[in-house]
């Protein structure tokens, strides 16, 4: 990407997010804001990048965002306008380079954006495109979808929340308990989407996982919470452990074969303030238990003195919340790690009609089967895993393990 | 701003006597009324009483029943005044059939002049 494209996704979330209160349409918004880049990319290249970049584009885009008004219609709302050129009007005589400040509006947007009255997958898009600034083409990579259906995915949901009363304010004290958990899935998921690695992809995933970041920095600091702490800690303890997750020569290493000097310890650190400040709150959450169970991992030296013992309680407390087989696994797991591998295997035996369609269960069954020297069932797991792979890393190296089961 | 909430449920999926449910529905109309946001509302007969009529070639065709025969049936319906969808929400998670049926909100047309 080069400096300007770097420059404008950078600060497009906020002045978007500032345009579109001002307007009340974010596609007006949006076309305003494109305008105003597309000056910038002339302008800059003759007279230099200004001092003051998100002051600069956000000043141009009103000016153009008034010009769309006028133009819609002489019956547009009136006080719109009006409040458009006294904001700009206020500004007029002060240094465009140094005392402006753009007012942030994003935690506006980022509500309007995940309200759960639009679909899931319009909420991640929107998001994406809107607060992160990525096009639909990058998000149409990203997700394996084609460029139209991504467009009219997000034109649909701009229309929706334009027409069908979609709140512009932050939403209250009795609210954010309905509002808050779809802002902090569409993070996640967001994250969460830059660790499937598909085929045939383009678009460097580190982008989403930094995304994902940096939206859920901006939400501690914005509405710090208790799960709101937990998330960014959550999302920077797994982070943390990306170098080691692959390596030249192999596509794929377990959390039990990573080589933990390769872990960053500067975000384990900032992860693990988040989850103290987290626990403050004392509002048990699942993010933070996750965040919890992921900062045991991210503090042992090894594989073996993992404290097994802890991270099985916090599954407990954590399916407690959330009763799931998707946790239930997780507990087994830990349980076998921690030494209980028979009683574990028979607690995963019993999932079976749950998770019948889940990789991860024959690639854990298959693995508890092969300590349990049970090969040939380990074998059957993980052929069954292997069919329910969903990308060529997982895959590879899942035959490779069946492989070394083979030879046995 | 102006919601029409439709009431979606089965006809025999209520979950407490009509005794109890009327009571319930006049507790609502009553907090609704009270907080201004209610402009109107009425319970519908039966889906049984449907006719629904089409003009094809200027011809009046009429058939029994509604529009589209689905498990759970238009029962009635609230017009609310609110600030917005989120409000209107609100107001519709408190519709006593929201318990077993489901409330579609849908933002009333305005139309410029």
């Amino acid at each position: 990407m080069d400096n300007l494209a770097r420059i404008f996704r950078a600060q497009s979330g906020q002045v978007l997010a500032s345009l579109m209160y001002l307007s009340r349409d974010l596609q007006l918004a949006e076309d305003a804001l494109q305008d105003a880049c597309e000056q910038a990319s002339k302008k800059w290249l003759v007279q230099g990048v200004p001092e003051n970049t998100v002051a600069w584009l956000h000043l141009v885009a009103k000016r153009k965002l008034i010009d769309k008004l006028r133009q819609q219609s002489s019956q547009q709302n009136p006080n719109t306008l009006q409040l458009i050129e006294q904001s700009l009007y206020v500004q007029d005589d002060t240094d465009l380079e140094t005392d402006y400040e753009v007012p942030d509006e994003r935690l506006r947007l980022i509500f309007i954006c995940c309200h759960p009255a639009l679909s899931e997958a319009a909420q991640v898009a929107l998001t994406l495109r809107t607060l992160c600034g990525l096009s639909v083409r990058e998000i149409a990579r990203a997700y394996l979808l084609s460029e139209v259906a991504v467009g009219q995915r997000i034109t649909r949901a701009k229309k929706k929340i334009r027409d069908a009363g979609i709140s512009y304010d932050v939403p209250n004290a009795k609210q954010l308990s309905i509002r808050l958990p779809s802002v902090l899935k569409v993070i996640y998921l967001i994250y969460n989407e830059s660790y499937s690695a598909y085929e045939g992809q383009t678009l460097n995933r580190q982008d989403l996982a930094n995304e994902a970041i940096r939206l859920s920095l901006l939400m501690v600091k914005l509405v710090p919470n208790a799960e709101v702490f937990g998330l960014a800690a959550l999302m920077l303890f797994h982070d943390a452990r990306r170098l080691s997750r692959s390596s030249a020569t192999d596509p794929y290493i377990t959390l039990e074969q990573q080589n933990r000097t390769l872990w960053d310890q500067d975000k384990i650190e900032q992860a693990d303030v988040f989850i103290h400040k987290a626990l403050e709150y004392k509002q048990r959450g699942p993010y933070q238990i996750q965040a919890a169970i992921s900062g045991l991992h991210s503090r042992a030296k090894s594989w073996e003195t993992t404290d097994w013992a802890q991270i099985q309680l916090l599954y407990m407390s954590l399916f407690h919340l959330h009763p799931s087989p998707v946790v239930a696994l997780n507990l087994a797991i830990a349980k076998a790690n921690g030494g209980l591998l028979k009683q574990a295997y028979e607690e995963v035996v019993t999932l079976k009609n749950e998770l019948n369609q889940y990789q991860p269960y024959y690639a854990a069954r298959g693995e508890l089967e092969s300590r349990l020297n049970l090969t040939e069932r380990a074998i059957s797991s993980i052929s069954k895993a292997i069919s329910l792979s969903k990308n060529s890393i997982e895959r590879d190296f899942l035959i490779k393990k069946r492989g070394q089961l083979l030879k046995l | 701003m102006q919601f029409l909430a439709l009431i979606y449920a089965g006809e025999e999926q209520d979950d407490v006597d009509l005794e109890t449910l009327i009571a319930q529905y006049q507790a609502f109309d009553e907090q609704a009324e009270k907080a201004g946001i209610l402009l109107g509302g009425n319970a519908l007969e039966a889906v049984s009483t449907a006719t629904s009529v089409r003009v094809r070639n200027s011809k009046s065709e009429l058939t029994d029943g509604p529009f589209a025969e689905t498990k759970e049936q238009l029962g009635g319906y609230y017009l609310f005044e609110c600030k917005n969808l989120d409000e209107a929400l609100e107001w519709a998670a408190k519709i006593p059939s929201a318990r077993y049926g489901t409330i579609e909100v849908r933002p009333v047309m305005v139309f410029d002049q």
